[in-house]
């Protein structure tokens, strides 16, 4: 133990390097053989800046951040190259001195907050545990610095937090303590592994405001890891895009994201929705083929295989040297970067006309949906409560429409789609589809017309299929159910058609679901769904589970079986950007209630339902032309068991001041219709309605 | 709470009932009661000297009806000679013999052993502290060394320590009471290998233990259910040791011994804790088969004695108190449970 926080010798200046990787290659070893998870990689993160790490699931981000913290696992061994901190290095370093530096001097956050607590002990013990190690302080110090990191990470009643148990706070709450706890001994270097893909949008954008301000606060240096480059656009100085155990792009994250310099880049911004475009002006597109493992990858250029610009002979001929192109340290592995004419447009192949609106297939009408929960109080026993899962819901959707529902966790949309499928019945309220009344009919007592009819895709593809059943068994089986086809001939027949229709080959037909890859998964999922002409298809979060280069080619499967097949698609999501990209019509739902409801159009610009706006304000946003107001909402979601008084988002509003008395506590309020079909739940006035500025701006350039 | 204590109080009750039930059909059938009274008046009787002795002795009434009287919800039996009660159920202090009162287990009237001629009540209550003294120090070598050995074992997953541990853990499961009793009497208390440290019987034990006569039964019981609960702390703490939480102290800096200690340790004995309460049941048979190799008068012997001789009563006697002090062990389990897991605790 060492009695100084931090040896002033040690002190980098700013714009310093603070932590240096040079050509680090990390492999785990298995039984019978080596995977090589990192390979070559350097990089460089400047005292003050923060450096961020984007690339897709399984390419090798988290595995440089363990390296950096010398916490591989058994099967993990770095197998070249250096990582000096602030010129020590790391890969040599004794037990003993590892131990004084993290904690101290480097400290990790990562993905999963309740995960990383400790369930047994109290908060504060976790806390005041990391300065006593370090400085050696009296417990009573320490806990006075908990308490003051507690209150900076913007906790109410920090006293009641530090003496809880990690289970009694909110996911939210969860991370602020993981982030407190890494900021008790103010380190110098901080690495984030996805800190906030388990939260809410919202909570999201309020995290990340304070990390951003925390590392100006204390002059953190940061390694920001993400799949996300739209957070990676808000909170970092530099980026590292990586693909298949490589960096293949570093720079400055302007000259990046405007410039960039190497095809995987280009395409991953291509395969992602940004404002401004819409499914029929700018198509995503996506990057054909798979991620290579790390013991399959090809020779010569990783991405060779999936690459546009790929030429034979070259791109395969030889490892790719990182090469330097114009920029303040920009830099690609790529040989053809001078040869690329990076300002083409993308082709498009097909232009797609949008298609016309038909008539109203589904009618919900004051939909009303409570669950009687026990909750089971110590040792059985409890009391019965009321979660109010949704309340008075009310809205159409026509043939051919997309109509895009969003909110965050816990606000109804999974219940609502749950109803629409029979899979739970209405309290109160009318579902009609096609004029046919099934909100309170069961999915066993729905007949087969009305089942095949309302189908769903579901957000994670592993578990919907039967693990042991064939593709084109499972296919077949949905055919039997929804009655189509006369003869077992006739059934397979369509099951070939339908597999044509989802893109995937005849031959997956013999194959197992644990042989398919998870956008190959969905796509049977969609198969299935469409599988008896659904008028109606809900899909829940159908490609959130999915890595972004598959994201793009899943959604615009969904939108082409439904243009050809004038489907009506609910699409449940929590994301904006794709839900401006594919909706015609978007509902907001916020605990059970739809707060605003109208054309993508109306909903997308003011005036907004305050909670529409502080959602638009919250999703990041990858493009650097794009000006955003900051709205950061305060506190978490409210539990649906126990909801506010009045207007269900009066405790998180901005705008509540500006209604006169206390309405917004007393009175749900009524839709206001601005427009034939945009309503709006609010109390504010027409005026205060029209003094709203757009969230989003697109600068000119 | 009171719920809960409330339907195990039920459950004890309905269990208890169903075994004696059981136990007392299996005993009054008809070759089990001519063995008691051929034991009482000699084994050269005529059947008919059976049947009017059985009659005599309150044997003869249907057998709902004595389990009733047993019971207590049944008027004890009398039998009467010339209008006079000469013998009967309810006999008091003096030899007098109430008529129509009730005498079961109800009013805290254990009966009678044929075995030992006395009351149930006196024997079970002797032979239980003699268990309780032997089950007192198996717990004192079994549950330290147990959750001393998983904790060390699970710690380093696949280190040599592990392997080592893991493997001294499953032979001493592995191998049961009669064998490794049998095994240690011959190694270290017999003239065989002449190692003679300890004492082969545990009969001076009962009065007064000393390391020598009381650390082979002890050690026998103990070893058995040590490799058990070993293996489940073993399984608990590799599963806690690769937690992200641990993760999270060693970034911290924290050292490996405090990391152990600090932050695995309470986690990983939630899970053994249920399983050494479970464990107390399991352990009552080592005591049966422990306590009748060396010759120790508790209650797995008292348990052979009454079963050997039909001696009815007492074994009712004992069965009552093994459901009792198996339900007993698990609302302790619960209860302990709760108050190691605070997720459970407070919601
Ligand atoms: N302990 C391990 N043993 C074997 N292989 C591993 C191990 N940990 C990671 N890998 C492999 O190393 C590669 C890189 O994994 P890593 O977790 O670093 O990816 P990632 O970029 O962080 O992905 P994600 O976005 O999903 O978190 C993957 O192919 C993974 O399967
Ligand atoms: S080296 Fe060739 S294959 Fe690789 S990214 Fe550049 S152009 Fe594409
Ligand atoms: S009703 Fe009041 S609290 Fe609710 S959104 Fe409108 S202004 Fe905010
Ligand atoms: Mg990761």
């Amino acid at each position: 133990m060492t009695d100084t926080v931090t040896d002033p010798a040690l002190e980098v200046a700013p714009g310093e390097p603070i932590l240096e990787i040079r050509n680090l290659s990390i492999s785990f070893f298995t039984r019978t053989r080596e995977i090589p998870a990192v390979m070559d990689f350097s990089a460089t993160v400047r005292a003050g800046e923060a450096l961020g790490l984007v690339g897709e699931s399984g390419c090798g981000k988290s595995t440089v951040a363990l390296g950096v913290m010398q916490d591989l696992g058994v099967n993990g061994r770095i197998t070249g190259g250096s990582i000096k901190f602030r010129g020590e290095e790391l890969t040599t370093m004794s037990p003993a001195r590892l131990r004084e530096i993290r904690g101290r001097d480097i400290a990790m956050i990562y993905q999963e907050p309740m995960a990383s607590l400790n369930p047994a002990l109290k908060i504060d013990r976790q806390l005041m545990e990391v300065p006593m190690i370090h400085e050696g302080i009296s417990a009573e110090e320490a806990r006075a610095r908990a308490l003051e990191v507690v209150r900076d990470v913007r906790l109410p009643d920090p006293e009641r937090i530090l003496d809880s148990y990690p289970h009694q706070l909110s996911g939210g709450q969860q991370q602020r303590i993981v982030i407190a706890m890494a900021l008790m001994s103010k380190p110098a270097l901080l690495i984030l592994d996805e800190p906030t893909t388990a939260l809410d949008v919202t909570v999201e954008a309020a995290v990340i405001d304070l990390v951003r301000e925390l590392g100006e606060k204390y002059g953190t240096s940061m390694l920001f890891i993400s799949h996300n480059l739209g957070l990676v656009l808000e909170t970092c100085d530099r980026i590292c895009v990586m693909y298949s155990g490589e960096a293949v792009e570093r720079g400055r994250i302007g000259e990046v994201f405007d410039e960039m310099r190497h095809p995987y880049t280009q395409a991953l911004f291509r395969a992602i929705p940004l404002p401004g475009a819409d499914k029929a002006t700018r198509p995503l597109i996506a990057i054909p083929g798979n991620f290579p493992l790390p013991d399959e990858r090809p020779p010569g250029c990783n991405f060779g295989p999936r690459c546009d610009y790929f030429q034979e002979g070259r791109c395969d001929a030889q490892p790719i040297p990182m090469v330097e192109v114009p920029g303040d340290g920009h830099e690609a592995r790529c040989i053809r970067t001078e040869e690329i004419d990076w300002d083409a447009p993308p082709e498009v192949s097909d232009h797609r006309e949008s298609t016309e609106i038909g008539e109203v297939v589904l009618k919900v009408d004051g939909l009303q949906k409570y669950y009687q929960v026990s909750r089971p109080g110590l040792l059985g026993g409890g009391e019965a409560q009321v979660v109010k899962a949704n309340e008075t819901l009310s809205f159409e959707a026509h043939e051919s429409e997309t109509l895009a529902i969003v909110g965050e966790s816990g606000c109804g949309k999974s219940t609502l789609a749950k109803v629409l499928m029979g899979l739970e019945t209405a309290t109160a309220g009318g579902v009609e589809l096609d004029g046919r009344a099934v909100g309170d009919v069961p999915i066993e007592k729905r007949d087969t017309r009305t089942v095949a009819d309302v189908q769903m895709v579901f957000q994670n593809p592993f578990d919907t299929l039967n693990p042991s059943m064939t593709v084109g068994r499972q296919i077949i089986r949905a055919l039997e159910i929804f009655g189509v086809g006369d003869s077992p001939r006739d059934r397979k027949r369509r099951m070939l058609e339908l597999l044509d229709l989802v893109k995937l080959p005849r031959e997956f037909a013999t194959r197992m679901p644990r042989q398919l890859s998870g956008g190959q998964k969905q796509r049977v999922g969609i198969a299935r769904a469409f599988a008896g002409g659904a008028r109606i298809v809900v899909a829940d979060e159908p490609v959130s589970a999915l890595d972004v280069s598959v994201q793009a080619a899943v959604t615009d499967l969904l939108m082409e079986i439904q243009r050809e097949q004038k489907t009506t698609l609910l699409f449940i999501s929590h994301d904006l950007s794709i839900v401006r990209y594919l909706a015609d019509r978007v509902m907001v739902m916020y605990l059970g209630h739809v707060v605003e409801i109208g054309t993508a159009r109306e909903v997308f610009s003011p005036p907004y339902h305050p909670y529409t706006e502080a959602l638009l304000s919250a999703v990041p946003i990858a493009d650097t032309h794009v000006e955003k107001k900051h709205i950061v909402l305060e506190g978490d979601v409210p539990s649906a068991m126990n909801p506010p008084s009045g207007c269900p988002f009066q405790t998180r509003c901005r705008w509540k001041s500006r209604v006169p008395g206390d309405l917004c506590e007393r009175e749900v309020p009524p839709m206001v219709e601005f427009a034939p079909g945009h309503k709006v739940k609010c109390h504010l006035s027409q005026e205060e309605f029209a003094s709203m500025e757009p969230v989003i701006t697109l600068a000119e350039n | 709470m009171i719920r809960f204590l409330l339907s195990r109080l039920l459950t004890l009750l309905v269990t208890a009932f169903a075994l004696t039930f059981i136990v007392f059909f299996l005993t009054n059938l008809e070759p089990s009661l001519e063995k008691i009274a051929k034991s009482e008046i000699g084994t050269r009787v005529s059947d008919a000297e059976v049947e009017s002795w059985l009659d005599r002795n309150g044997y003869g009434e249907p057998m709902l009806v004595r389990y009733g009287e047993w019971l207590g919800v049944v008027p004890g039996w009398t039998h009467t000679v010339d209008g006079e009660v000469v013998a009967g159920r309810c006999e008091l202090p003096g030899g007098t013999v109430e008529t129509s009162a009730f005498c079961g287990i109800l009013q805290g009237d254990w009966g009678w052993s044929t075995v030992f001629r006395r009351d149930v009540a006196e024997i079970i209550g002797r032979s239980l502290a003699l268990t309780g003294k032997l089950m007192f120090w198996v717990m004192m070598v079994m549950v330290p060394g147990a959750l001393i050995l998983g904790v060390l074992a699970g710690m380093r997953e696949g280190s040599k320590l592990d392997r080592s541990l893991s493997t001294v853990s499953i032979l001493t499961t592995a191998t049961p009471e009669y064998v490794s009793g049998v095994v240690f009497i011959a190694v270290f208390a017999s003239t065989a290998v002449g190692l003679r440290w300890f004492n082969g019987s545990a009969t001076s034990a009962m009065e007064d233990a000393t390391f020598e006569n009381f650390t082979l039964p002890v050690l026998t019981i103990a070893l058995y259910g040590m490799g058990y609960i070993a293996r489940m702390t073993r399984a608990s703490m590799t599963e806690v040791m690769t937690a992200q939480y641990i993760r999270t102290a060693r970034l911290k800096g924290v050292s490996f011994p405090k990391i152990v200690l600090r932050h695995a340790l309470r986690n990983a004995l939630i899970a053994p804790f249920t399983v050494i309460m479970l464990q107390f049941p399991w352990l009552l048979n080592g005591v049966v088969i422990v306590e009748t190799l060396f010759n120790y008068k508790g209650f797995g012997w008292t348990l052979v004695q009454a079963a050997g001789n039909n001696d009815i009563e007492l074994l009712l006697g004992v069965s009552v108190v093994s459901v009792v002090v198996v339900l007993l062990t698990q609302l302790i389990s619960d209860i302990g449970y709760v108050y190691l897991n605070p997720r459970i605790r407070v919601s």
